[in-house]
């Protein structure tokens, strides 16, 4: 067995360091939601834990320009109760709501949800459909990465060996903008989700839909951004034929599995008709800002 | 790795210890400290059995490696009653509605409805049911412990 360590170092570029010399023996822990569990059941055997939250920028909520940026390691209660970040984008906080109990929020942040890299994690399709930016930091400096491309597979993603997600910017939302993410479960809380719908979306001043991102979670082995679906709302008023258009790809993008929480034909159906209420619900507070 | 040194406050008090670096919270406040009140259930964060505050957010304490709560205050069920005698009034309402059996989960359970009572002094049924979905209780089926949960805000929201 390999002897552990823990390093909490209060510098982006001292984790990085860190990450780097320990190569595949070092593990990040953020809220340690999912890190901890894989460590006391012996799933990973890691000479090294770096704890990120004593980095400032791991854990800062700010804005700028009506940008906002929130810190990966941000834990889903502290982003919840930010009223300004709440306002502005409402369905990355109800994906962020539905992680767990208080008790697993208190700890558990987005970059963990994301990286995790469940298809069912849900504060992914939100972020999605926001266009939020994965800023990550590694060996070789820093990038930026939407976040539809980071996970790669159930388990994986796009990270290379030291890398690490710093945190998420989301773009500046022009008026008449509105998200929206609901989640359908078998049970009314602590459960996985069997579909996800995240949509957002942007009205000119006569109603008209210029712009509007769909993503899915749990219907494939990553979470999904849907085109289609976002194209049979542009350009339109955002009326029933559209919406039906919406339904419509959504539910043709879906590539789910057959698992005890729904059947391939349940999560094909029940996703087509998750993406138009989210997207009712995204359109109506379109049309209140 | 030696052992890490560690300086916590929990309910107040100031406390130093030494721990291995993948040491959990509930381990050491339960078989280190000796604070016992504390009870370990699942292990993986999903029964709220072991919830405590760190620096006042509601966690698991299965879920916090101990060295994290170096210059952190912690605060534990041995925090909450007045002195020796006098009970908060959840404990006091619990005991008195039968907001428990087996008393396993009932730590977990005072702590997280006082972290809810201190954010909402008047929560709703439905609000009170979602804010204690991390606490499993295999034994009253819920209903007592909310009526606890009731009783208590509306006493202490007349004191």
């Amino acid at each position: 067995m390999t002897e552990l360590n823990y390093a909490a170092p209060d510098s982006l570029d001292a984790a990085v360091g860190m990450l780097a010399d320990a190569g595949a023996g070092a593990r990040i822990l953020a809220g340690g939601t999912d890190v901890l569990v894989l460590l006391h059941g012996d799933l990973i055997e890691p000479e090294l834990i770096v704890d990120i939250k004593n980095i400032p920028e791991l854990t800062d909520i700010s804005v700028e320009d009506g940008a906002w940026k929130i810190g990966a390691a941000t834990s889903g209660m502290k982003l919840m109760g930010h009223e300004g970040f709440a306002a502005a984008w409402p369905g990355v906080i109800e994906g962020v709501a539905l992680i767990g109990s208080i008790q697993v929020k208190g700890r558990a942040s987005v970059g963990g949800n994301l990286c995790n890299a469940s298809p069912a994690a849900d504060s992914v399709p939100p972020l999605i459909a926001a266009g939020a930016v994965a800023n990550i930091a590694g060996p070789g400096g820093r990038r930026d990465l939407p976040v539809e491309d980071v996970v790669t597979g159930p388990g994986q993603t796009a990270l290379e060996a030291g890398e690490m997600v710093v945190s998420f910017t989301f773009p500046k939302r022009p008026p008449h903008s509105g998200d929206c993410y609901l989640r359908l479960t078998p049970r009314t809380e602590m459960d996985i989700a069997v579909v996800g719908a995240a949509v957002n979306v942007t009205l000119d001043d006569g109603g008209t839909c210029t712009a509007a991102r769909v993503s899915l979670g749990a219907v494939a082995p990553t979470p999904l951004l849907v085109e289609d679906a976002a194209a049979a709302l542009i350009g339109t008023p955002a009326d029933d034929a559209a919406l039906v258009a919406l339904s419509e790809a959504a539910s043709a993008a879906c590539d789910p599995i057959d698992d005890k929480r729904g059947t391939i034909a349940y999560r094909i159906k029940t996703a087509g008709v998750m993406a138009r209420r989210a997207a009712e619900t995204a359109l109506e507070r379109a049309r209140r800002n | 790795m030696p052992k890490a040194h560690v300086s916590t406050t929990i309910n107040g008090d100031e406390y130093e210890f030494l721990c291995e670096p993948g040491q959990t919270l509930v381990d050491v406040i339960r078989n280190g400290l000796g604070l016992t009140g504390t009870k370990e259930g699942c292990s993986t964060g999903d029964c709220g059995a072991c919830s405590v505050m760190l620096d006042g957010e509601l966690v698991c304490s299965c879920l916090v490696l101990a060295v994290e709560a170096d210059g952190k205050n912690v605060d534990t069920i041995e925090g909450m009653a007045e002195g020796e005698d006098e009970l908060h009034p959840l404990q006091r309402n619990f005991l008195e509605l039968n907001g428990l059996q087996c008393g396993i989960c009932t730590p977990g359970i005072l702590i997280a409805a006082r972290a809810l009572l201190e954010r909402n002094p008047d929560p709703t049924e439905t609000e009170i049911r979602f804010w204690l979905a991390g606490n499993l209780c295999r034994c009253t089926g819920y209903d007592k412990v909310i009526r606890s949960v009731q009783a208590a805000a509306e006493e202490m929201r007349e004191s």
